[in-house]
């Protein structure tokens, strides 16, 4: 019986003088999908390099990540290294000084604005996170379909109905998998999808912020109006259908297009049989410049409180590098880097989506940054109205102006 | 003389327990919330405002519609439950009741089992039941040759609430039905041999005899199903999600306090707000409970053998 307690001592005794020679850094996240890429992919290329730092990668559910970081930095029991949401979430936290200003650090020089404007104070001067990766929004296709009905890949927007109304007549697929049930896909997929190349992506976005710009503009409604003859084209029953319920119906073959984020990426490789391109939101005529909505999703801060922050920084000068985009991008494809360097994605749809940033400009959905702060809230709002309007229970005209009543009721640049 | 009485010490120590707990757990968490509902938050702290969230709640059209809104969707889901649920929870017990019936014993139980089934079962089921995609709904309905009657009812602003109400009906008939059972039950074989001595048989039976004697027992599940609705949250969350679309037709007083107090999506949550939608729901129960026991209860004949 001697032995293995003797054993397991001295087993002890190396396993914490190992740990005395290294810093550990954890690092909290809602990425709980993720927890073996990290533990088999990304930790191991960092310490690798760092053998005198250890990293613990600690998520929790997404659901719970906000409420939980809160009160873990409450405690004072959080992880040195911070997973931040964009926009207000992480601000707050910024403002109650829970995360540290990292403005001063020479990776942010790698990154464009448009990346960093989901982790900085409304006037830009403090950054406090390092961004990590965004998702585009686009549309994926059946190509196996295509190929059988002899239709090309929309570039325009009547090229799109052209698309849809053979899909329509042949009958094999339905057209359009969506639904208007969970009603966020009807907004985050139809109208910020669509949205930007009609009010020209970041000019419209930023004079909706700076009150010069309307939600009732023309701009503004008409993707409402192209969402109002979405409906004819999605399937039987669309108003009860599902989230879940498209993704399948889309992975089994029965629809044609999906509208998408490329987050289902990874999902749908590994469901579908079928091959599957892509294609960003065509453009109203040909010849128009595109955009596309490439919406920051998560980046990584300092927790103001950490006791290893020398070493918590060699971690987030290492997020910032170019090194840690290709691996990350790689390891996931659908969520892309922000950085500005040179990063090469092998997976091919995720590099299709990829593509579109060297012709489209970029910009985000336009409820995310400042407008989303009061009450009523526009992101929900809007998620109401976009369904509304495929549903045909509103008119387009009427919807956008519910929204601009909505915002400008606290919003005083709209006022 | 009479000897003092003692200090009868038992009757504290016998009661302190279930006192302490439902004090710790039940009563200051209330007091704490009607407190909460008089504060709002300025900056890192928080100021006193007496009753101004109420008067934002009423008063303030962007709060006020909503709270409306969720008002009337929660009399109406109470209305469907009332005018479906009791009604036939009462038919059933009167026919498992009925001595010519076989297999009562398994009717009773299945009736009763979607009862003790989770929410989140139900709505989930219900959901896959009534999908236009994969749910077994239209395919029966065509069996019937009715599949134009099928709609996507979770979809449809004016059906949304109205089959989430049945749902719930489902889910909660065998209440009423036990608790009648059990009252019918209770009814000695005297009284029924002494009417039938006197030539009431059948359905006038029922009517004179038995339906008096368990008037109780129906006040009594009408105040459960009023608490139970006018509390209900889960079936709507899980069916139809937090926004309870389309466009807020199904939302009740549940999820309006649900998204107002903890947040959803971008929007943050407001602890203090959601105190005082809690405040007046509990204000609601209150009143309705009120009404009952002093407008009907007192009045209700009851009968000893």
């Amino acid at each position: 019986m001697k032995k293995p307690i003797s054993l397991a001592l001295a087993g002890l005794l190396l396993a914490s003088t190992s740990a005395y020679a290294a810093t550990t850094i954890t690092i909290e996240s809602w990425r709980n999908d993720d927890l073996t890429v990290w533990q088999k992919t990304i930790i191991p290329a960092f310490e690798k390099t760092h053998p005198d730092i250890k990293v613990v990668f600690s998520p929790s559910a997404p659901t719970e990540y906000n409420a939980a970081l809160n009160s873990k930095l409450d405690a004072g029991t959080a992880g040195d290294l911070i997973t931040c949401r964009p926009f207000d979430a992480s601000l707050a936290l910024f403002k109650k000084g829970q995360l540290a200003d990292l403005s001063d650090m020479a990776i942010m020089k790698n990154f464009s604005d448009v990346a960093k404007a989901a982790w900085q104070t409304d006037d830009g001067k403090h950054t406090f996170c390092v961004p990590m990766a965004s998702v585009i929004h686009g549309f994926i296709y059946n190509e196996d379909a295509f190929k059988k009905l002899g239709i090309s890949v929309p570039k325009t927007v009547p090229e799109f109905y052209a698309d849809l109304d053979k899909i329509k007549k042949d009958g094999t697929y339905t057209p359009l998998a969506m639904g208007t049930h969970d009603q966020w896909e009807a907004a985050t997929m139809g109208y910020e999808n669509i949205g930007p190349d009609y009010w020209q992506g970041e000019k419209g976005r930023k004079a909706i912020i700076a009150g010069t710009e309307k939600l009732t503009d023309p701009q503004w409604v008409e993707p409402f109006k192209q969402l109002a003859k979405w409906g004819q084209y999605m399937g039987d029953g669309f108003k009860a259908q599902t989230y879940p319920d498209s993704q399948n119906m889309f992975t089994l073959g029965r629809a044609a297009i999906y509208p998408a984020g490329s987050w289902e990426i990874s999902g749908f490789e590994k469901q579908a049989d079928f091959k599957m391109g892509a294609f960003p939101p065509p453009v109203p005529k040909a010849g128009d410049q595109c955009y596309i909505s490439d919406q920051p999703d998560h980046a990584m801060g300092l927790n103001a409180a950490s006791k290893h922050k020398a070493a918590a920084m060699t971690f987030l000068k290492w997020v910032g590098s170019q090194q840690f985009a290709e691996l990350y991008g790689n390891a996931l494809p659908g969520f892309f880097p922000l950085t500005n360097a040179k990063v090469t994605i092998k997976d091919p749809l995720a590099n299709e989506f990829l593509s579109w940033r060297q012709n489209c400009k970029s910009t985000m959905r336009y409820t995310y940054q400042i407008l989303s702060r009061g009450t009523p809230n526009l992101e929900n709002a809007l998620w109401a109205a976009s369904a509304n309007v495929i549903n045909g229970t509103e008119t387009p005209e009427a919807a956008a102006a519910g929204l601009q009543k909505d915002l400008a009721s606290w919003y005083k640049p709209q006022q | 003389m009479a000897e003092r009485r003692p200090v009868r010490w038992h009757i504290g120590v016998f009661l302190a327990p279930a006192v302490v707990v439902y004090t710790l757990v039940m009563i200051l968490p209330l007091f704490a919330t009607l407190d909460l509902s008089l504060y709002r938050a300025v900056g890192k702290t928080t100021e006193f405002v007496g009753l101004g969230n109420f008067d934002k709640l009423f008063g303030d059209p962007n709060w006020s519609g909503h709270f409306w809104n969720a008002l009337a969707n929660n009399f109406w889901f109470f209305i469907i439950n009332m005018a479906v649920q009791n009604p036939i929870g009462i038919a059933l017990a009167a026919l498992l009741f009925s001595p010519r019936l076989r297999f009562a014993a398994a009717y009773r139980t299945a009736i009763f089992v979607p009862t003790i089934l989770s929410f989140v079962i139900v709505g989930f089921v219900w959901k896959l039941i009534l999908s236009p995609l994969w749910g077994i709904a239209p395919d029966l309905l065509k069996m019937v040759g009715l599949r134009h009657w099928f709609a996507p009812w979770l979809g449809d602003p004016h059906y949304a609430l109205t089959t989430v109400a049945l749902i719930s009906v489902w889910q909660f008939i065998g209440i009423p039905m036990m608790l009648i059972y059990a009252a019918l039950l209770s009814i000695p074989d005297e009284v029924i041999e002494a009417a039938e001595m006197d030539g009431i048989t059948g359905m006038s039976q029922f009517w004179k005899i038995k339906l008096p004697l368990i008037l109780p027992s129906i006040g009594i599940i009408s105040i459960l199903t009023f608490v139970g609705n006018f509390n209900a949250f889960d079936l709507v969350y899980v069916a139809q999600g937090a926004l309870a679309g389309p466009n807020f037709s199904t939302d009740i007083l549940g999820t309006f306090l649900y998204r107002t107090f903890f947040g959803f999506q971008l929007q943050l949550g407001d602890p203090n707000m959601g105190a005082t939608i809690a405040t007046v729901m509990f204000a609601i129960i209150l009143a309705g409970v009120c009404v009952y026991l002093f407008g009907i209860q007192r009045r209700l004949r009851r009968y000893q053998f």
